[in-house]
């Protein structure tokens, strides 16, 4: 028997009160593979990804994930005022191991220094979070999410708004995450990054492909995801398609 | 005046001493709690249950019974009042909240103020930390013990909540638990505190105390531990200012807070050498583990 996917997603429909804002999503994700959500803003990549921490109920179907997923949410809803240090935002990773009331344990503290050691941010463990740059605060949160030790991460638009540096950082990061065997989840909009996942989900209010991203990623499929905001580049015969897309930001 | 006689002047009285020990738990809790009031935005919300809550007042002291009882019914009424009138979307939590504090200091005011009610209004509205008993100390002192118990426990959660609410729900806690415990924890300390500050001045001692200490404050436990430090002393401060100027207790030290809170809020941010150590609570979790 094949061992429980580490992230399942059977007829799944989710929403905000007033119907269904994604639709007839049915996917499986081994443990160890990485998973790319690909998709226009508003797609559903969000949304998904709130049914997946548990925060959003399904309206019908249901999701399932190995142990606590840890998260890296694409808005930023921290307080900038609220005084912690890079350090402490890092430790809060372990209160997903549910010891809430009491204080954190040295092992933990070396794994949340540890965590910052890996997203570079070592020299700023004492810094005020709300001193560190754009890219050091997106790092941080990830030095939360690698605390955390969790099987399954699901990194939401990982390198919207970051800056080349701190995104080259994270990639190596990710790169280790994979080689040691934890299953990833990325949300972007760039097709041309999705082409190096194992598996590729294309979300456009309802699903509109999923598999490897060499048969998954064709013009009928991108078209679907993407409408008008589509632009291929080259269609050569025998290759997959290059497109990228055109991004409407209405917020 | 010798200088030691205007010290040890007020210490000389039974009351007076009461008063300050008063003061120095009540500071010492509510200083404590203010930087979660703040952190949380719940500085309207503490005003409205300090202020709702006097019906409960006026009714404990017409029949006699202990103000504690009545303060904490009071609380209890109008925090669910509140929560009642809030949950209509036509009219919005804020105006909601308005009206029905309004109407509850209107209730409370007309009660005492009817004609057979003991003329007790003032010391309702303003309180007297002079008239405190040793059952007021007492509550107070649970007060102080229970708070900083549940402050210490939930330390963690607090924190992580306050900085970012959705990303501490996906960390397994339950941000609404969190928030609803620490409203819990401030409805405690007004039934608490307005036995010795009124219901019109106790908000003083849940929100001064953080914004005196704010711009100084490199974490939480930090914050909490000076807004602690700040409200017991100027709650001193304030009942010496009394006791030489003659001057009403409650509103005294309901100045001195205020005063220090203008001043903290006027000294400039502190500035910090970049990479320099220290910072968050990582301090206070040491000592405490």
């Amino acid at each position: 028997m094949a061992p429980p996917p580490a992230v399942a997603a059977h007829d799944l429909s989710l929403g905000y009160g007033a119907g269904p804002a994604l639709e007839g999503v049915h996917f499986e994700a081994a443990a160890g593979t990485t998973l790319c959500v690909l998709g226009p803003n508003g797609g559903g990549k969000t949304t998904l990804f709130r049914a997946l921490i548990g925060d959003l109920r399904p309206l019908a179907g249901e999701v399932r994930v190995a142990g606590r997923p840890a998260y890296l949410a694409q808005t930023e809803r921290t307080r900038l005022d609220f005084p912690v240090s890079a350090l402490d935002v890092a430790l809060m990773g372990s209160l997903a191991s549910g010891r809430w009331w009491l204080p954190p344990r040295r092992a933990e503290r070396h794994a949340a220094l540890a965590a910052l050691e890996r997203v570079g941010l070592a020299a700023q463990a004492g810094t005020l979070f709300g001193e560190l740059s754009g890219g050091q605060r997106r790092r941080a949160m990830l030095a939360r999410a690698l605390t955390q030790d969790a099987a399954v991460l699901l990194l939401d638009e990982p390198f919207a708004g970051v800056d080349p540096a701190s995104a080259e950082l994270m990639t190596a990061v990710f790169d280790e995450l994979r080689s040691e065997g934890r299953t990833l989840l990325v949300s972007t909009h760039d097709v041309e990054s999705a082409r190096s996942f194992d598996l590729v989900l294309c979300l456009n209010g309802l699903q509109v492909a999923f598999g490897a991203p060499g048969e998954s990623l064709g013009r009928e499929v991108l078209e679907a995801t993407y409408g008008s905001d589509l632009v291929i580049l080259e269609e050569p015969p025998e290759r997959p398609v290059r497109a990228i897309t055109v991004q409407h930001h209405e917020h | 005046m010798d200088p030691l006689d205007i010290l040890l002047d007020p210490l000389r009285s039974g009351i007076e001493r009461r008063a300050l020990a008063e003061v120095i738990l009540l500071g010492g809790i509510c200083g404590a709690l203010s930087f979660w009031i703040m952190s949380f935005r719940l500085s309207y919300p503490a005003e409205s249950l300090a202020h709702g809550l006097l019906p409960g007042l006026v009714l404990a002291s017409l029949a006699g019974v202990p103000l504690l009882l009545g303060g904490t019914c009071g609380v209890a009424l109008a925090a669910g009042l509140v929560a009642l009138a809030s949950s209509d979307p036509r009219v919005g939590a804020d105006s909601a909240t308005a009206v029905v504090v309004t109407g509850m200091f209107g209730l409370g005011a007309l009660l005492a103020l009817s004609p057979d009610a003991p003329a007790r209004l003032e010391e309702l509205l303003f309180g007297d930390p002079l008239g405190v008993t040793d059952s007021d100390l007492l509550a107070s002192a649970a007060l102080a013990t229970l708070g900083a118990g549940t402050l210490a426990a939930l330390h963690r959660p607090l924190c992580a909540v306050a900085f970012d609410s959705p990303g501490a729900g996906a960390l397994g806690l339950r941000p609404g638990a969190v928030r609803l415990a620490l409203m819990m924890l401030l409805a405690a300390a007004v039934a608490v505190a307005v036995q010795g500050l009124g219901s019109l001045l106790v908000l003083a001692v849940l929100v001064a105390p953080a914004v005196a200490v704010r711009s100084r404050a490199s974490g939480p436990a930090r914050a909490m531990l000076c807004g602690a430090l700040v409200a017991a002393g100027a709650g001193v401060v304030g009942l010496y200012a009394s006791h030489h100027l003659g001057s009403a207790a409650g509103a005294s030290v309901a100045l001195a807070l205020c005063a220090a809170a203008g001043a903290g809020a006027a000294l400039p941010e502190r500035v910090r050498p970049p990479g320099a150590p220290g910072g968050g609570a990582s301090p206070a979790r040491r000592a405490a583990a």
